[in-house]
């Protein structure tokens, strides 16, 4: 375990960076929500981070790293529930396909 | 009730003609005139009548005033149909309705040949309602209505024959030059409304003066009423600036002329003046305007008529200038002498104008007087009555017309107003001139008729002829009935009652005539200088001596080298003073052009900016719409961009 908190943000935004360009570049509705998973996991990260090295940050830290949690967990639920009930109208994963609301 | 029951009739017979020919004329066929010929006699019939109680007294000082209904009730502002018949009224109504009954028996013969005959008597019936309404309306709003009512009739009568352009261009320029005017007309009976609360002319009247009086009426008021109101005299008496209308009007047809052209409706301005002379008289500046426009108008239209070579241009010409002199008599304060000259005009050119009307027929369809000649052996009835209409018009004693415009021309003199006086003896010998020199290419001179249509000149039909020497008998003998004892003849002791107040306004006073002083030497004058201009117009254009047994002692050559020696006179008076070409410029030229301005400005500034804002709209919609592509990656890179650009600027503005 490095004892430097720069290598802790590097990873953390090496992660967020993944995550963002896997969440423009792919065309998959669940890989989209990984992305994101991946993105949130990222922040968190960095929070807990924060959380290590900055004595001050500690308690909030922690708190904040939890319910970053909490969010992720509830918006990946209603992320698939959402893509399953467009994939059984669709019978797509591809969000390109789903331009029925274009204009 | 049985005289407003009467005068009632007087309205109602020609409006019940012009209802019925318009209904059933067209299948009258070439008895179209069965109804409204009789309609208008027997109307005459009724207005005789109206007329002898009105001058025999019957109806007291100040006439008979009677309210048939009415007409607009509105909360405070109601407009009652009431009509008014005083001395005034009566003179007008005897020559509306004998002209009016002439003319109409005329046209049996007329336009016995014309397919539109029944359209014809439809709308002269119209018209005689309307003049007749005009002139027993008893306040602003009814003779208002009454004068827009004529001013139709014109315009259809005028626009009669209008497959022909130049009859419906006539028709329209006639229109457009009364509504220049009629504006005027229209702004002084609002300003008579605003001012005394009342459109009636005997409350009216009062009101003004009695203001004037006692100080809550200051005087340009009553000036700038007095102009506006005249505005509209000006343009249905076809006076200068509004003249151009009137010899344009001779593209209707003859007895049109005749009746409204010359006789009836272009008087109603006269008739305007002298019924609101109460007013007029508090006003010294409109006076002079009046007088002013009057005379110079009869100077401008004299000198046009001396080279105009079509036969009813000539008697326009006349008429305006004759209006001139009524004007120019209004404005002295010669009321009488200008009703006097009104009557004597009406009868004289209304059996010029038929006489002309013969003429043309006679020469199947020819106007240009160039054409003309030497006709007097064919037509001999047209010839005696038109002589003596154009010898009255000359002013030659005893004629008609000779009184009435020595009258003029006598107060003008003895009422200070020299430069009037000077001038109308000026348009005195032109007016002797043009009528003789019309006289001799028409009648006398060598014959220029076209050779295949001379053997076919004829007098014309009974129903023509018969209206001519009916006419030809006021013409010849009015003056000596109305006018003698000069000073004190009949016409004075109808009207000069109603002029009373207006002569005291004006500080005039009645002198008795001194026939052996002042007054003969002016007639004498004026007798001198119209049998100067006769003979002058003779010497030139020919004239028959019966004795010698040769018809022609026209001298062409002669009028060859006059009009040489003065050649711009000549252009400017055969031009008709550009008068034409002005109103093209000013008008049709540079006002089209300003016209055309506001049209650009309208189309390119006003609706470019309206239509700019939508285009401007509409446009960024259709581009902005574009952005909206449905596919969430284009959504999420703009998220990730504005994040990456708001987090920037943080940093930046925050390093700071």
């Amino acid at each position: 375990m490095s004892e430097s908190l720069d290598s802790y943000l590097a990873l953390s935004a090496l992660l967020f960076a993944v995550g963002t360009f896997g969440f423009l570049a792919r065309r998959n509705a669940i890989a989209m929500l990984m992305s994101i998973e991946l993105m949130l996991n990222a922040v968190n990260l960095a929070i807990v981070a924060f959380g290590a090295f900055v004595p001050s940050l500690r308690g909030d830290a922690s708190v904040i790293a939890l319910v970053v949690m909490a969010v992720a967990a509830a918006e990946a639920t209603v992320g698939l529930a959402i893509v399953i009930a467009i994939y059984r109208n669709r019978r797509t994963p591809l969000v390109d396909e789903y331009t029925q609301m274009r204009e | 009730m049985p005289m407003e029951l009467l005068v009632t009739l007087v309205l109602a017979l020609p409006i019940a003609g012009f209802g019925l020919t318009a209904l059933v004329g067209r299948r009258l066929g070439t008895r179209a005139w069965i109804v409204a010929v009789p309609a208008i006699v027997v109307t005459w019939a009724i207005a005789m009548v109206v007329v002898w109680s009105a001058l025999s007294g019957g109806f007291g000082a100040d006439g008979l005033h009677f309210t048939l209904y009415e007409w607009v009730p509105a909360g405070d502002f109601t407009i009652e149909a009431n009509f008014a018949v005083d001395n005034l009224t009566a003179v007008l109504l005897i020559v509306v309705t004998t002209v009016g009954m002439l003319v109409h028996v005329y046209s049996i013969g007329y336009m016995a040949h014309d397919p539109g005959r029944w359209r014809f008597f439809a709308y002269l019936n119209l018209f005689m309602f309307s003049m007749l309404l005009l002139v027993l309306a008893g306040n602003f709003m009814l003779l208002f209505a009454a004068w827009e009512l004529v001013g139709l009739c014109s315009y259809l009568l005028i626009g009669f024959w209008y497959p022909r352009p130049s009859a419906a261009i006539a028709a329209k320029k006639a229109f457009l030059a009364n509504r220049v005017g009629d504006v005027g007309f229209a702004l002084g009976i609002f300003a008579v409304w605003t001012t005394v609360g009342t459109l009636n002319f005997t409350d009216a009247f009062e009101r003004l003066s009695e203001g004037l009086a006692g100080g809550q009426i200051e005087a340009w008021a009553i000036t700038g009423i007095a102009l506006l109101l005249f505005c509209g005299a000006v343009g249905k008496s076809a006076q200068f600036p509004l003249h151009v209308w009137l010899p344009d009007a001779m593209e209707g047809p003859t007895p049109v002329s005749a009746l409204i052209h010359a006789a009836t409706m272009v008087n109603a301005g006269v008739y305007f003046v002298a019924r609101a002379n109460p007013l007029f008289s508090l006003s010294p500046e409109a006076m002079f305007v009046v007088a002013a426009i009057g005379i110079f108008t009869a100077i401008l239209a004299a000198s046009i008529a001396l080279t105009q070579n079509d036969i009813k241009r000539v008697l326009a010409y006349s008429t305006l200038s004759q209006l001139g002199y009524m004007f120019a008599s209004l404005g002295v304060g010669a009321y009488v002498a200008a009703i006097f000259h009104m009557t004597a005009q009406g009868f004289t050119k209304g059996l010029l104008f038929l006489g002309s009307g013969s003429v043309i027929h006679g020469v199947h369809e020819e106007q240009d007087m160039n054409r003309m000649g030497g006709l007097w052996r064919r037509m001999p009835i047209t010839h005696a009555t038109m002589l003596v209409g154009s010898l009255s018009m000359a002013g030659i004693p005893p004629l008609a017309a000779f009184f009435s415009k020595d009258e003029i021309l006598g107060e003008a003199f003895k009422n200070g107003f020299l430069w009037v006086w000077l001038v109308g003896i000026v348009v005195a010998a032109l007016t002797a001139f043009y009528m003789f020199r019309l006289m001799g290419k028409t009648f006398y001179g060598p014959s220029h008729v076209d050779p295949a249509v001379e053997p076919h000149v004829l007098e014309s039909p009974r129903s023509m002829t018969v209206p001519l020497i009916l006419l030809a008998i006021p013409a010849a003998l009015l003056g000596l009935v109305l006018g003698l004892p000069f000073g004190a003849g009949l016409i004075g002791q109808w009207l000069e009652p109603i002029f009373e107040e207006a002569q005291l306004n004006l500080g005039l006073h009645h002198e008795p005539v001194q026939i052996l002083g002042v007054d003969g030497v002016l007639i004498l004058v004026s007798v001198a200088v119209a049998t100067a201009g006769l003979a002058v117009a003779i010497r030139l254009f020919g004239f028959h001596w019966p004795l010698r047994g040769d018809d022609t002692e026209a001298q062409p050559e002669r009028v060859v080298v006059l009009t040489a020696r003065a050649p711009r006179l000549y252009r400017a008076s055969f031009r008709k003073w550009w008068f034409d070409e002005l109103n093209d410029l000013l008008f049709v030229r540079l006002g089209g052009r300003v016209a055309h301005f506001i049209w650009w400005f309208d189309r390119a500034i006003v609706d470019g900016t309206v239509n700019g804002i939508g285009d401007v709209v509409q446009g960024a919609g259709r581009d902005l719409r574009r952005i909206q592509t449905g596919r969430v990656q284009n959504y999420a890179l703009g998220i990730a961009v504005a994040l990456i650009v708001m987090a920037g600027g943080f940093l930046i503005v925050t390093a700071r």
